[in-house]
């Protein structure tokens, strides 16, 4: 076992005191650097000396995306900006990015975090590491290269793009690893198709860590079916650390949070009470080292639960349901709450389908219109019409079985839906709000 | 006859045929014959060219999607009666019509048409 994974394996008890004494730490530092947080912990009547068990943390204020905007650039900042290591910044959709300036040891908090997935998953310092997340104020590049390098692998930074290039230099560095987003993946392996690359025959792939967008099982058992390689689920969000917060056991069919330096909750959205482990709601973060931008109960609006009960592998970390929505993400379409999630899941039960599509709402005078695009592939094209028809009827089925609703099934060239180097948008909503 | 149809899926939006025919052109392949066969969303061009290999490769790379597919091609005489008695022969033989559609160079006093059957190597057997 590599040394570094040595603290996934922490006896229960023990994680406990060190959350409570970090959090004892946490709360009073916050307290006194950040006016925003002050100010809330005051309107509720809540002090730092409040926190005397873990319990306690749900006395004390949320913080959410909101805030990070509001308080741009630096007013969350807890560190003067001596301290100060690293920028990163997240675009955002709509108006003002949200900035997380980081100390030296928040990015080597981080990048033990990207380690301690790598080396769950089974990589070691013997493999290439091949980074297709785009560099830069994201935080996937910069985050997988680290704790590639911690982890000692040869690391091959590519950043996203240039799609050809990366398949050439897969092939003859003999690339074991790729990290990029599991939609890049999919554009990689439809190039890798069209130049006659066979990633069992051509390439030593064997990893894939993919994460910066939520994806389904279907998809990752389309990945693993078309390549050979083990697809694995890294979770993170910038405004936390980035990617390397949890990952997935190869032992169970979750991700492990390292909650030594992560602690996380399980809120109800609308009540916001705790929630027990076992339930699903809304998850919460408090990053307990951080020291550049702390986060105190940060609302993700990332849907999962805290599973109980032991791994079989021995880590004591708890694990979280693979994250399959955002709860910001659900549509409501005829009165239907639908997630893009559950959507993907039915289309991929088609065998056929590529999993290339694109969810487009629009509204009528009367109704809301309610369309997918799925593209064509050499297993959906037919020289018969019917045998066409066929497959668009099979895809609005499982569609209807799983969502309850029916939206048109449109097929679409090969090619024509966009791609994406980063994170992909696979839901145009053009209704009038 | 046994022949090899190549089946173009065909986007419904402007200049999707002509940037096929383009494409074709450009790699020096002909069109022999094409057929259009559409829904209210989308179509699939089927045609016969002279070099089907370097057709699908041609297409393909222009990141069409295309097949090949086996079709017969029928020699029917140019007279009344002549569809009539083809026709009679695959009825009585049990070959289903997937398709049809007509051969652009005729022969004399000949018309060549192109079939997709439900069973090509049989209706092939009924007009020998």
């Amino acid at each position: 076992m590599n040394p570094i994974s040595k603290p996934d394996f922490m006896p229960v008890e023990e994680l406990r005191k060190m959350q409570l004494a970090k959090l004892q730490e946490l709360i009073p530092y916050e307290y006194e650097r950040v006016p925003l947080f002050r100010r809330r912990c005051d309107e509720k009547g809540v002090k730092p000396r409040d926190l005397v068990t873990l319990a306690d943390l749900a006395k004390f204020p949320f913080m959410k995306k909101t805030d990070l905007r509001d308080e741009y650039p630096l007013g969350l900042t807890a560190a003067p900006m001596s301290e100060i290591n690293r920028f990163h910044c997240s675009s955002g959709t709509t108006g003002k990015p949200i900035c997380i300036p980081q100390t030296a040891d928040d990015v080597a908090i981080w990048t033990e975090g990207v380690a301690r997935c790598m080396a769950m998953y089974g990589i070691t310092k013997d493999d290439v590491v091949q980074v297709s997340y785009g560099y830069g104020l994201f935080t996937g590049g910069l985050g997988a290269h680290y704790g590639a390098e911690r982890l000692g692998c040869a690391v091959l930074p590519t950043g996203a793009g240039n799609t050809e290039k990366q398949i050439m230099l897969m092939k003859d560095l003999g690339v074991t690893v790729i990290c990029c987003t599991p939609s890049y993946f999919l554009h990689l392996a439809t190039v890798a198709e069209k130049l006659g690359v066979d990633f069992r025959r051509d390439t030593k792939l064997k990893h894939g860590v993919f994460g910066a967008e939520p994806w389904t099982d279907e998809i990752r058992e389309r990945i693993e079916g078309m390549s050979g390689i083990q697809a694995h689920d890294i979770y993170g969000l910038t405004e936390i650390a980035g990617p390397g917060v949890a990952g997935n056991c190869p032992h169970c069919h979750g991700l492990h949070v390292w909650e030594d330096h992560f602690y996380p909750e399980i809120i109800d959205p609308d009540t916001l009470e705790v929630l027990p482990d076992g339930e699903e709601g809304e998850l919460v973060f408090t990053t307990l080292d951080r020291r550049g931008t702390p986060m105190v109960r940060y609302r993700t609006r990332d849907l999962s639960r805290l599973q109980t009960g032991q791994c079989p592998c021995g880590r004591t970390m708890r694990v979280m349901d693979r994250v399959h929505a955002r709860s910001d993400d659900m549509l409501i379409i005829h009165g239907v709450n639908v997630f893009p999630s559950q959507i993907e899941a039915s289309l991929m039960k088609v065998p056929e389908v590529a999993p290339h599509y694109m969810i487009e709402l629009s509204s009528t005078d009367t109704m809301d219109r309610f369309e997918i695009k799925v593209e064509v592939t050499a297993e959906t094209m037919s020289d018969s019409m019917s045998a066409m028809e066929a497959v668009r009827k099979r895809v609005a089925a499982s569609i209807k079985e799983i969502v309850g609703l029916s939206p048109k099934i449109m097929l679409v060239a090969p090619g024509s839906l966009p791609r994406s180097e980063g994170k992909i948008k696979r839901v145009i909503d053009n209704r009038r709000k | 006859m046994t022949v090899k149809q190549i089946s173009i899926f065909l986007e419904n939006k402007p200049g999707q045929l002509a940037s096929i025919c383009r494409a074709l052109a450009k790699e020096n392949v002909n069109i022999a014959t094409l057929s259009l066969a559409d829904s209210a969303d989308f179509g699939i061009v089927r045609m016969i060219v002279d070099d089907h290999v370097k057709g699908c490769e041609v297409l393909g790379r222009a990141g069409f999607a295309v097949i090949q597919t086996d079709v017969v091609m029928v020699t029917v005489p140019d007279r009344p009666g002549g569809m009539a008695e083809i026709m009679e022969r695959l009825d009585a033989a049990e070959v289903d019509i997937e398709y049809s559609y007509a051969y652009a160079l005729g022969q004399g006093d000949k018309a060549v048409l192109v079939f997709k059957f439900d069973d090509n190597a049989k209706a092939e057997a009924a007009l020998a």
